[in-house]
């Protein structure tokens, strides 16, 4: 391990905050609407946040989406694919915020884009990285979780090549999800909606920081990187016939053993986890990924490095 | 010397020998979905076991009374089905714009019903799941379903749940329109807190139980056993209150405030916290009288312009009842009879 001194970025100026990327998220929708009527409780120096509803459409149906999820939408083939009206709506809002924050990959995209969700498993506060070697990401994060100190907020890592999706953060330079549960879509609760709020506050103090000149030195990041996505049990027409079992629902994080209660049938039998070591299974029981085939995903414990940053 | 043997009154009520449980009325509340189609896959099972069992079954009919919003796993498609059973939408004349839920309504009638008539069912248990903290409740909209409510005393001295509570929702206008109207006594089986669209394992067991008691208490009653009278606490619908909301958007201000949050059936007392606004600050509940929360930030319940709802706590009577014995029923047969001859 050696640290060839700080790694250094650009001044961060251009961040977005996205809410309603799924219509029925309720605490993004309502942060991001309330900081489009006033922005004081974002405004730092020298960074101008800018708070943005992705998907109006489901915001106004309070439904996940209206056509096709708008957080798997971002691939290259959507992003470039001809058709305009003819699109999907959610095609169509991709390629717009695309044109807005973007374009993906290229120097004029967005420097940090913060996208809000919520979910329905007890998953508390998480962030969502993309790339283990964002170095910018990493310190913020590092930052955050010392910030709210005793409270927890955890990171989990998507790097998966087949796992990863195309979110509609992922059009930043540094794309952070931002996901708090448990919350029932459509439901807006009182703590959930704090906790997000207290979160967004350290990470733009965090930037400011940075763009102020302050150097992060080397960090140590607990992450929990996504390995698997399991389904449900399900009978050969593809109906599912297990739930998550008792001593599994609401256990995100909790170590998952082989041999441990993992799915219960309707009529009471258990089935068990047979993988071959212990992992750490998070989004159980999320609402939205019934569809999608997921009961939970497995992840494993990793212990991230992060060489010191500071601005260029 | 002789020793005075006062006389309960018991009242008797006929055989209930068609009941029926309806899952998915509302498509994303899923225990009640899964747990009809598990009854039915068993049903297809058992079925031919039971005849040759019991002299006279129950007939149980199991229904999933919104197939096309549970395919979406959507709580309704064009309108809420659990509001189109008042007699005005059921006789209404049919058109080819009528949503989608009017027209189930209907069917949904004509099998189960028809309302008001002798050939409905006799019960009809529909089962709900909530948002809201509120455990297992059993909603009765009828004024004096002693059946229900004997019904509801047999499932809290199971006392398998922690939480049972008995909520009576009074209607101003009198008219019932939810699908448990239909049976000539029904009631609506809630449970939560589930987010709509999941199936949580504990909530699920519930229900089975609870629906397993139900069926259980309809048999003992056929038999003839006598349900003894007594107090039942009931909690019964006095108002609702809205969020605060924008008055140009009419987007909502405010969240249910933590203290209240999950606390459904704990008194809320006037000054009590209601909601927190989005800028920091608690709204107190300004009634007079302290009253009881139930549907606590049920998600349906936005659009409806409902935060919360209040009840009030009372102990109601019940008489002893027991089922009519065959001479009983004939003779109220031939009651009715002689009066429509007349």
């Amino acid at each position: 391990m050696s640290f060839s001194g700080s790694a250094s970025f650009a001044e961060a100026t251009r961040v977005a905050i996205f809410g309603g990327t799924h219509g029925n998220e309720m605490s993004g929708v309502t942060l991001v609407n309330l900081w489009m009527k006033n922005k004081e409780e974002i405004q730092r120096k020298r960074v101008d946040t800018e708070p943005f509803i992705t998907n109006p459409r489901a915001v106004e149906k309070c439904t996940r989406y209206v056509d096709t999820d708008l957080n798997r939408a971002f691939t290259p083939e959507n992003l470039s694919a001809p058709g305009g009206d003819d699109l999907p709506y959610e095609v169509q809002r991709a390629q717009e915020i695309n044109r807005i924050f973007g374009p993906k990959g290229s120097p004029e995209a967005y420097d940090v884009i913060f996208d809000l969700h919520n979910t329905t498993s007890n998953m508390g506060c998480t962030l969502i990285l993309e790339s283990s070697k964002d170095l910018f990401n990493l310190q913020m994060m590092n930052y955050i979780k010392k910030a709210i100190a005793p409270a927890s907020c955890l990171v989990l890592l998507n790097e998966h090549p087949l796992l990863k999706y195309s979110t509609s953060r992922s059009v930043a330079k540094h794309p952070v999800g931002l996901e708090v549960g448990p919350q029932p879509q459509g439901v807006l609760r009182s703590n959930i909606f704090e906790a997000m709020r207290v979160i967004l506050k350290h990470a733009l103090d965090f930037i400011e920081l940075f763009n102020e000149g302050m150097e992060f030195p080397p960090c140590t990041v607990e992450v929990f990187r996504v390995l698997e996505r399991i389904d449900y049990p399900r009978d050969n027409n593809g109906n599912i016939i297990a739930m998550v079992h008792p001593n599994l629902q609401d256990g995100d994080w909790e170590p998952l053993n082989p041999g441990d209660p993992m799915f219960q049938t309707f009529d009471g039998k258990t089935i068990h986890y047979q993988g071959s070591s212990t992992v750490y299974p998070t989004f159980i029981n999320e609402a939205a990924y019934y569809e999608k085939q997921q009961a939970f995903v497995t992840t494993r414990r990793e212990t991230l490095v992060a060489s010191a940053i500071r601005k260029a | 010397g002789k020793g005075w043997k006062r006389e309960e009154k018991v009242m008797c009520f006929p055989r209930l020998s068609r009941v029926a449980v309806c899952g998915g009325t509302h498509g994303n509340e899923l225990s009640g979905v899964y747990l009809v189609r598990e009854l039915l896959k068993a049903e297809k099972k058992v079925k031919k076991k039971k005849e040759e069992e019991d002299e006279e079954p129950v007939s149980v009919q199991l229904v999933l009374s919104n197939p096309r919003a549970m395919q979406q796993c959507r709580r309704y498609v064009d309108t809420d089905l659990n509001r189109c059973f008042t007699h005005a939408a059921l006789n209404g004349s049919p058109s080819d714009s009528d949503p989608y839920e009017m027209i189930r309504s209907r069917e949904l009638n004509a099998m189960l019903g028809p309302k008001g008539s002798p050939k409905a069912m006799d019960l009809v248990c529909d089962l709900h799941n909530t948002t809201a903290n509120m455990g297992l409740c059993f909603i009765a909209y009828s004024d004096s379903d002693w059946v229900c409510l004997h019904l509801f005393r047999h499932l809290q001295a199971r006392q398998y749940t922690q939480q049972a509570n008995l909520l009576r929702v009074h209607l101003d206008t009198n008219e019932s329109y939810s699908l448990d109207s239909v049976g000539k006594h029904g009631f609506a089986m809630e449970i939560g807190p589930q987010p709509h669209g999941v199936v949580r394992s504990n909530i699920y067991t519930a229900m089975k139980v609870g629906v397993q008691h139900v069926l259980e208490w309809v048999h003992f009653f056929n038999s003839g056993t006598v349900f003894e009278g007594g107090l039942v606490e009931v909690f019964t619908m006095v108002k609702h209150i809205d969020y605060p909301r924008d008055k140009e958007t009419h987007n909502i201000t405010a969240a249910i405030h933590p203290q209240l949050q999950d606390r459904d059936f704990c008194l809320l007392r006037p000054e009590d916290a209601l909601f927190q606004t989005f800028s920091g600050e608690t709204l107190r509940y300004k009634g007079k009288e302290p009253l009881y929360p139930f549907f606590v930030n049920e998600c349906a319940y936005y659009e409806k312009g409902i935060a919360l709802s209040l009840a009030r706590k009372r102990q109601v009577m019940i008489p002893s009842i027991r089922v009519q014995t065959e001479q009983e029923q004939q003779a109220n047969e031939r009651g009715f009879k002689s009066e429509e001859e007349e």
